[in-house]
């Protein structure tokens, strides 16, 4: 528990509505969409509504040590919200304004708390797209897609997050505030730092404003689906269609496991006996969309697919699209429990990744039902398990091992679009190697030296102690120590 | 009983991935952005309560009320979470642990006890000039004192004569219910000729389906309006309609509310009091009356000697709109054609001559209870529509949830209203004069809501437009009319 002095002092920032003390309330913050992590509630929650709110408690829990953990709308899958040393959740969910939409310049300028889906439905009216679509348009805040960089179902053609971000204003852990980057598409003048902010999953700073790039909306698109009995047809049709200078938005692979989980759940009469699905989106200039699909079509039927389909109305794309999307929530009906993982490889070892995840779920005796973004090789391996069964977790412990270490072979990295976290955190040095791990420590220690801002978040537990030693007389407070502190 | 089954509740728990989707549609959350508004959180509440990591103490009762039940959550949960189930056990849950709060008690013995609560309406009638003062343009009340209500809210006035006591226990279609309201006689000239003796005797005398009428306290109490404009049409079309008397509040604010046994009490009595009329269907004109009678009672009783009643009830049971459309079968073409010839009218009814004599802009809030409980958002729909006159015009989101939900907008009416204020901005992009909706409780909320943000529209219920297109109260200058209201509603409002 915060002391009473504390928690005066939050609410003399914030007001009485928006900090949270009851145990009831705090439980809403314990959790995010990452399955299988125990809840860990935080000692308060904290709703500001302005940078300066914010600044004001980032000052306050350094003078008292006290761990922050920002968090928009809490559905990352790496547990990055999750208050695991108690402490104060800092949740941006209030800071929701659209600021300026600048359609001469092409941007947006935003507070963290926007929802993707409410900036896209601002400038719709002007023609523009913000193109960063995770699976949560409708849920994730922008200051929370900024901090894990997301990706989504268009970032083979449109790239990610990171792509879009043009300028930032964090507060940092001593509370002054910077400002990073502009409104200019160049702009060389000193370090990046607004790239180094972005992907920093809370451990950084504290994001408080959001400038994005816009692009105009394409006018036209094709939506195909293309049914194969036979892995690797799936997998060369995807390189194909590239090596065909095609580039679809959307390039997205449901496995047979998938395929089966869905028909279970939602019924819409796919094949259960296929062995892929891809969903193929093609968007631009009506003229180009046109022909570019009918090359996707050639390439699909050269490659043997067993049915192609082609949407002609916008409600035969829904139905379409509605196998992809019932994806993730029918695989989490199979089993009580869902460890999903977001490993990426190039483009091109697809085929040698699926038949690597098969080979580990017949080896750890494993249900994996992968689907995913397969155009820009990141795959959703998901493996169905029940939390409550210790012996089934230790064999999900081991492969979820080799899964990283099989995309780390075939070159590619532990997390495509979801970020490191808790969840992932053990796996960093594998991949970085520790002169990596090393540079990324440094400037962890360089930005928040006292180790407030989500500690326990992608640097593995030990690493989060070395740093939080390393301040001269400054350990880890527990919570009762701190109320000690002035 | 299964709703309190902690086995299935779990089950339904464990079906959460924490996804957040909810958060999306969940006007609570909207406004108030905190986790616990949205179904996670609360689901979330209540797994911890499950599994021993808080108590189940006042303050989770409380954080558990602040939901509106308009399930928009549990249509868009990609994992099918019945979170209404939840919901219902976790505040069921609450009342075993920690009772009802003082307040709910009194009101809730009274619903159960039909005869207190009639009284204690009816005292509210009479006092009720003493307590509102009346509101200079619109059929509604301000409180005159705070009486637990928001001193700015308006409240429609109780009636002077409840429906029940208004109307005769059987209405066969040869006597149709508008010869004997008060105020039928209307000072608009020449619109009792649609009317005469003649033309009721002309109707067919031996009815073609006998339906019963399940008021609901809304519709007996205070929009008595929309039970005549229910009976009217019904018999116009050539149904005989029973109100059996005994019936009483359908109980679902109690059973929404976690207090299971006086809610099981009163669907089994209402239950007994229907099983024993002869008829061909239940009709209601209230969303949370339907889904009481389709879904909640043949659940509540599910093991109670009612139990195949109820399920038996539960079949028979029609919303108004739903019955009109599928059952009798009103089509557009030629307008109203099927309720007009089954009145042995050719189509030239009322004193313009035509058939639909209702003109203006109209739009339709999608009640949440009739749209997502029921299934029910197409039949209303086609009723406006086959209207001649009547320009629909559908409203952006038009199943939000406009924050009504009964006693919610009495605990957290600045909440309440501040939802509701999505709602009124909705309708007025619309242009529409008329607000149309299938449920009393969310007329009630639209209309106070209107009346804050000073806008002109008037909100009806689907029945009663229909109504007028069969019994025009109409003047081309003014669009379309107030619904009748008592002569006595008219003295109150004087
Ligand atoms: C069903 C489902 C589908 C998904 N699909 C995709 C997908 O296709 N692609 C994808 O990339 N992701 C996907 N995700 C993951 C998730 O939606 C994203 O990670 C999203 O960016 C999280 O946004 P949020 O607002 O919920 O952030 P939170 O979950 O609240 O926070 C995420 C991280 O950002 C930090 N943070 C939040 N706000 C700030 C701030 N203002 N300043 C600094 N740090 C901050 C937090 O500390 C945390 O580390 C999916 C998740 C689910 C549940
Ligand atoms: S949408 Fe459904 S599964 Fe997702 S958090 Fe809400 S209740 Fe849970
Ligand atoms: S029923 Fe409505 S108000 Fe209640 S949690 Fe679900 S969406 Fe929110």
């Amino acid at each position: 528990m915060l002391s009473k002095a504390v928690v005066t002092e939050l609410v003399s920032i914030c007001g009485r509505e928006r900090v949270l003390t009851e145990p009831e309330d705090l439980i809403g913050y314990s959790f995010d969409a990452t399955a299988a992590l125990p809840r860990r509630r935080p000692e308060a929650v904290v709703l500001p509504v302005s940078t300066e709110e914010v600044v004001q408690v980032v000052k306050l829990a350094g003078r008292r040590r006290i761990p922050i953990y920002p968090r928009g709308s809490g559905t990352n899958l790496s547990g990055g919200t999750i208050p695991l040393e108690g402490g104060i959740v800092l949740v941006t969910t209030m800071m929701n304004s659209i600021l300026e939409v600048d359609a001469e310049n092409l941007t947006a300028t935003v507070q963290p708390g926007v929802i993707v889906q409410t900036l896209n439905d601002a400038v719709a009216s002007y023609g523009l797209i913000y193109p960063p679509d995770p699976g949560t348009v409708a849920t994730a805040t922008m200051g929370g897609t900024v901090a894990e960089c997301s990706g989504g179902l268009r970032g083979l053609k449109y790239g990610v997050t990171k792509h879009y971000v043009m300028g930032l204003e964090v507060v940092l852990a001593d509370g002054n505030v910077l400002r990073a980057g502009g409104k200019t598409v160049k702009n060389v003048t000193g370090y990046d730092l607004v790239k180094l902010f972005t992907g920093s999953e809370g451990t950084l700073g504290i994001i408080t404003g959001i400038t994005v790039k816009l692009i105009p909306a394409p006018e036209h698109r094709r939506t195909m689906m293309a049914v194969f009995d036979d892995l690797d047809r799936a997998a060369k049709t995807i390189s194909e269609i590239i090596s065909h200078k095609v580039i679809p938005a959307t390039l997205e692979i449901l496995d047979r496991v998938t395929i089966q989980a869905v028909e279970e759940h939602a019924r819409i009469g796919l094949p259960t006996e296929a062995e892929a699905i891809l969903l193929i989106e093609v968007d631009g200039i009506r003229e180009v969309v046109e022909k570019e699909a009918a090359v996707v079509l050639e390439v699909c039927r050269r490659q043997g697919a067993a049915s192609i389909r082609a949407a002609e109305t916008d409600a035969e794309r829904d139905e379409l699209w509605a196998a992809r999307r019932a994806a993730l929530p029918a695989l989490a009906q199979l089993k009580p429990t869902m460890v999903l993982e977001d490993a990426t490889v190039p483009r091109s070892k697809i085929p040698e990744m699926i038949r690597g995840l098969n080979d580990i779920a017949s080896k750890y005796r494993l249900k994996i039902g992968t689907f995913g973004h397969a155009g820009d090789g990141n795959l959703h391996p998901t493996i169905l398990t029940d939390v409550s069964d210790e012996e089934e977790m230790a064999r999900v412990e081991r492969a979820v091992d080799e899964i990283f270490t099989l995309a780390l072979q075939l070159g590619g990295t532990l997390s495509g679009e979801h970020g490191i976290g808790m969840a992932k955190a053990k796996y960093l040095e594998q991949e970085f190697g520790p002169a990596g791990v090393e540079v990324m420590a440094r400037i962890k220690h360089a930005l928040d030296p006292l180790g407030l801002l989500n500690p326990g978040k992608i640097f593995p537990p030990a690493q989060g102690k070395i740093l939080s030693q390393g301040e001269a007389g400054v350990k880890e407070q527990t919570p009762a120590a701190r109320e000690g502190l002035g | 009983m299964k709703l309190r089954d902690l086995a299935v509740v779990r089950a339904e728990i464990d079906k959460c991935m924490k996804c957040g989707n909810c958060q999306s549609v969940c006007p609570i959350y909207f406004e108030t952005k905190k986790e616990l508004g949205v179904a996670r959180g609360k689901l979330t509440l209540a797994q911890a309560a499950l599994e021993g990591e808080l108590p189940v103490t006042p303050a989770f009762a409380e954080r558990l009320s602040l939901c509106l039940t308009c399930n928009a959550c549990v249509a868009n949960c990609p994992s099918g979470v019945r979170f209404d189930r939840i919901l219902l056990a976790a505040r069921a849950a609450a009342v075993k642990a920690c009772g009802l709060p003082p307040v709910k008690k009194v009101i809730f013995a009274g619903l159960s006890h039909p005869i207190v609560f009639r009284a204690g309406l009816r005292s509210g009638r009479l006092l009720q000039p003493l307590i509102f003062k009346r509101h200079p343009r619109k059929r509604a009340n301000y409180p005159r004192f705070p009486l637990g209500l928001d001193r700015r809210r308006i409240v429609p006035p109780l009636a002077v004569r409840t429906l029940r006591e208004e109307l005769a226990e059987v209405n066969p279609p040869s006597d149709p219910v508008l010869n004997r309201v008060p105020n039928q006689v209307s000072n608009q000239a020449g619109q009792a000729a649609n009317l005469t003796p003649d033309r009721a005797a002309s109707r067919p005398a031996r009815p073609r389906m006998r339906v019963a009428f399940f008021t609901g306290c809304m519709i007996n109490y205070i929009y008595t309006e929309t039970g005549r404009a229910v009976v009217n049409v019904l018999n116009r079309n050539g149904i005989e309609v029973v109100l059996p008397s005994e019936q009483h509040c359908c109980g679902i604010p109690v059973f929404v509310s976690g207090d299971m046994g006086t809610a099981r009490a009163m669907a089994a009595s209402n239950v007994r009091i229907f099983a024993g009329a002869q008829i061909d269907a239940i009709i209601t004109a209230c969303a949370t009356c339907g889904e009481a009678w389709r879904h909640h009672y043949p659940e509540l009783l599910e093991g109670a000697e009612e139990a195949e009643q109820a399920r038996e009830l539960g079949k028979k049971h029609y919303d108004i709109s739903e019955f009109l459309v599928d059952v009798i079968g009103i089509t557009r073409e030629p307008g109203l054609a099927g309720a007009i010839s089954s009145m042995g009218s050719t189509g030239t009814v009322g004193s313009t001559g035509t058939v639909g004599p209702t003109t203006g802009k109209v739009t339709y809030h999608d009640p949440c209870h009739l749209n997502r409980g029921l299934g029910i958002n197409r039949a209303p729909r086609e009723i406006l529509r086959a209207i001649p006159g009547v320009e629909f015009r559908e409203m952006a989101n038009p199943g939000r949830c406009c924050g009504g939900s009964g006693s919610f907008s009495l605990s957290y009416y600045d909440l309440s209203m501040d939802i509701a204020a999505h709602k009124v901005a909705d309708i007025q992009k619309t242009g529409a004069e008329t607000v149309v909706t299938g449920c009393p409780a969310c007329r009630m909320q639209i209309e106070d809501a209107l009346n804050r943000h000073q806008m002109p529209q008037r909100v009806l219920h689907t029945v009663e437009l229909l109504e007028m297109a069969f019994e025009p109260l109409h003047d081309e200058s003014r669009g379309i009319q107030e619904p009748r209201t008592s002569a006595f509603h008219r003295f109150l409002l004087r």
